[in-house]
């Protein structure tokens, strides 16, 4: 009864939230005395697949099927329980991801498996199967027992650090049976915002928000996000206001992120910006206003005008990286 | 053309979170509900302007007690026809989902648009649950939908994009921001909510599969450290050696 864990890839490169679950399943495989077998689903290299075992996967079970290339729920939800039925997995760790998010609950309905999306903690299974969760958009955590026999845990990414090993993982081709009739969503095209860090998986978010006066004055964030490596983000008004694209847009409807460093700057922090983005490990806000609300869940923070403080702060970054 | 809009009730985005009954129950004390942003907003809108432009039969279904009642009655005002409530507490995305697939199994809705999470429990589970009890094809987390005849086109967000998808119905979607923009009801809205249906159905047998065990609130912040405006390499330093963020 191996522990499966789900892990998506993008463009045949295994994802950053994919080797977090990983890892994740290997450590709770550890914990329940199993094995950790990765699933893969569509055409990847052989070395990325063998390299999995460095996350801690023993086996890993690849459907190269070409047609797997795109998610489609139903097909990939086929391909997950016939996997965890060839494994007798009673537990299936997704990242809680954009894949994760379209296909773990189809999977956790298929298989009348007790789903908990947006684990932030490993199992404790001292008294029953308790996973802690997100709730109130990271306003709160909730521990919630899954009940079935069998469990699917979706982890939030950036929530477990990887630290990978040097171990091989066995790979085995898997050839799930599945029909051209079971596509049901095509894929007629993909729109990415190319060249950009995607916010979920960012290690650093570099935010704007209305103190940043309009669009035009977005260059001094893009310049810190650049010395940092960071993505940028923010508030909602901001989309809204068509200064920065949707996707940008943080906070309790937006994104919710959690950053080893938050950077915001000339965001005042109302409840709802604060939903998506308290999880973060360490917050900076920059502002001229010393009442702002922000300040109280920063953990450094400048009071002053963000076009002077901004262009200053790269440079210091700058020098610190040269 | 039939639609489904799938409607909860949460905490008001500004509600104090707090709980009560050993940190078992969520404190409603004080508390003002609202429709689920995202079931409002975007599910709700965007199915009253497909209706709008080509017709449709608007339904709207809550699991939940009587408590309901009134954010159900709001989303008639907004301009759904008839609404259902299953007459159910549960917090299980399982549950819940057995009862929407239950209501929505024989009645041939084309659309089942649910939003992309709740903002209380975000299980951002219901969608894909009640595509799979159904057998229906689902597109999650969606910011744009079109129909061109019985053949919709959808935008799914993805890391760092989206994804334009096409797909017969019938179909399940999530929603979210992209897919409308919000209204308000108007007083001809509210009138005509009074008198519309709102059908109060027992469940059906169904299983929770996870259950609440308490509830905890994060840690408090230590305190903000600030750092004078004319002395930047000294954030820089802390956040590189203290905080070792960078
Ligand atoms: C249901 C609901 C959901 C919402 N969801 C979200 C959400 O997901 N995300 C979100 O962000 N908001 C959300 N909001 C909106 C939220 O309530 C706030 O209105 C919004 O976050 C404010 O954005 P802001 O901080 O950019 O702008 P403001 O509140 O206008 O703040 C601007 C800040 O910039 C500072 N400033 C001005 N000039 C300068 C300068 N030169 N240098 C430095 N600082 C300066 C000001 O002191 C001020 O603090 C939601 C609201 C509701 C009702
Ligand atoms: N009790 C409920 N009754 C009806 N629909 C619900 C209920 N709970 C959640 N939903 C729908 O499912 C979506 C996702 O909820 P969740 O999976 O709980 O995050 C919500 O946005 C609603 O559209």
């Amino acid at each position: 009864m191996s522990i499966l864990i789900f892990a998506d890839q993008a463009q045949g490169k295994i994802k950053k939230a994919a080797l977090e679950a990983i890892q994740y399943g290997a450590k709770v495989a550890e914990q329940l005395g199993t094995t950790a077998t990765a699933l893969v689903l569509g055409p990847v290299d052989a070395a990325e697949l063998t390299a999995l075992g460095n996350y801690g996967a023993q086996k890993v079970l690849h459907a190269a099927d070409a047609r797997l290339h795109e998610v489609e729920s139903i097909v990939y939800t086929k391909a997950i329980a016939e996997a965890a039925e060839k494994e007798g997995s009673k537990v299936i760790i997704f990242p809680h991801n954009f894949d994760g998010k379209a296909i773990a609950p189809r999977v956790s309905a298929r298989l009348k498996a007790g789903l908990v999306a947006g684990a932030i903690s490993y199992p404790d299974t001292s008294n029953g199967f308790v996973v802690k969760k997100n709730v109130f958009s990271g306003k709160a955590f909730a521990n919630i027992n899954i009940t079935s026999e069998k469990k699917v845990i979706a982890i939030i990414p950036n929530t477990f650090p990887v630290a990978p090993g040097t171990a091989t993982a066995t790979v085995e081709a898997f050839s799930p049976a599945i029909s051209d009739a079971d596509f049901k969503v095509k894929v007629v095209r993909t729109e990415t915002v190319s060249g950009d860090i995607p916010l979920t998986e960012a290690e650093i978010i570099v935010s704007g928000g209305r103190g940043m006066k309009g669009p035009e004055n977005w260059g001094i964030l893009e310049d810190l996000a650049k010395s940092l490596g960071a993505a940028t983000a923010s508030s909602r008004p901001v989309a809204d206001a068509g200064w920065r694209p949707h996707h940008e847009h943080v906070g309790q409807t937006g994104l919710t992120v959690r950053p080893n460093l938050y950077i915001a700057v000339g965001i005042s922090g109302a409840i709802q910006h604060l939903a998506g983005v308290n999880g973060s490990k360490v917050i900076v806000v920059i502002n001229k206003d010393p009442e702002a609300p922000f300040f109280k869940a920063a953990d450094y923070g400048i009071v002053g005008d963000a076009f002077e403080v901004v262009p200053k702060l790269t440079e210091a970054v700058k020098k610190l990286k040269s | 053309m039939k639609i489904l809009v799938c409607i909860s009730k949460t905490p008001d985005t500004t509600a104090k979170i707090a709980f009560t009954d050993n940190n078992t129950k969520f404190n409603e004390a004080g508390v003002q509900f609202i429709i689920n942003p995202y079931d409002e907003w975007y599910a709700l809108v965007r199915a009253l302007e497909l209706k709008e432009t080509i017709g449709a039969d608007l339904h709207l279904i809550t699991v939940g007690g009587a408590d309901c009642d009134p954010i159900i009655r709001k989303a008639l005002a907004l301009g759904g026809d008839e609404a259902f409530r299953v007459n159910a507490d549960s917090a299980d995305s399982y549950y819940i989902a057995s009862q929407i697939a239950a209501h929505a199994k024989d009645k041939q809705y084309d659309i089942i648009f649910t939003g992309k999470e709740t903002i209380d429990y975000n299980g951002s589970g219901i969608g894909g649950m009640v595509a799979e009890l159904l057998e229906l094809p689902y597109v999650s987390i969606a910011a744009k939908f079109d129909l061109n005849g019985t053949v919709a086109t959808v935008n799914r967000e993805i890391e760092g994009g989206e994804e334009v998808c096409e797909v017969s119905l019938p179909v399940v979607v999530s929603c979210q921001k992209g897919m409308a923009e919000a209204r308000i009801p108007n007083m001809r809205g509210i009138m005509a909510a009074r008198t519309k249906p709102l059908t109060v159905v027992e469940p059906v047998a169904a299983d929770a599969l996870t259950a609440v065990v308490s509830f905890e609130l994060p840690p408090a912040k230590a305190g903000v450290k600030l750092i004078s405006p004319d002395n930047v390499e000294e954030l820089v330093k802390l956040l590189h050696e203290e905080a070792k963020v960078i």
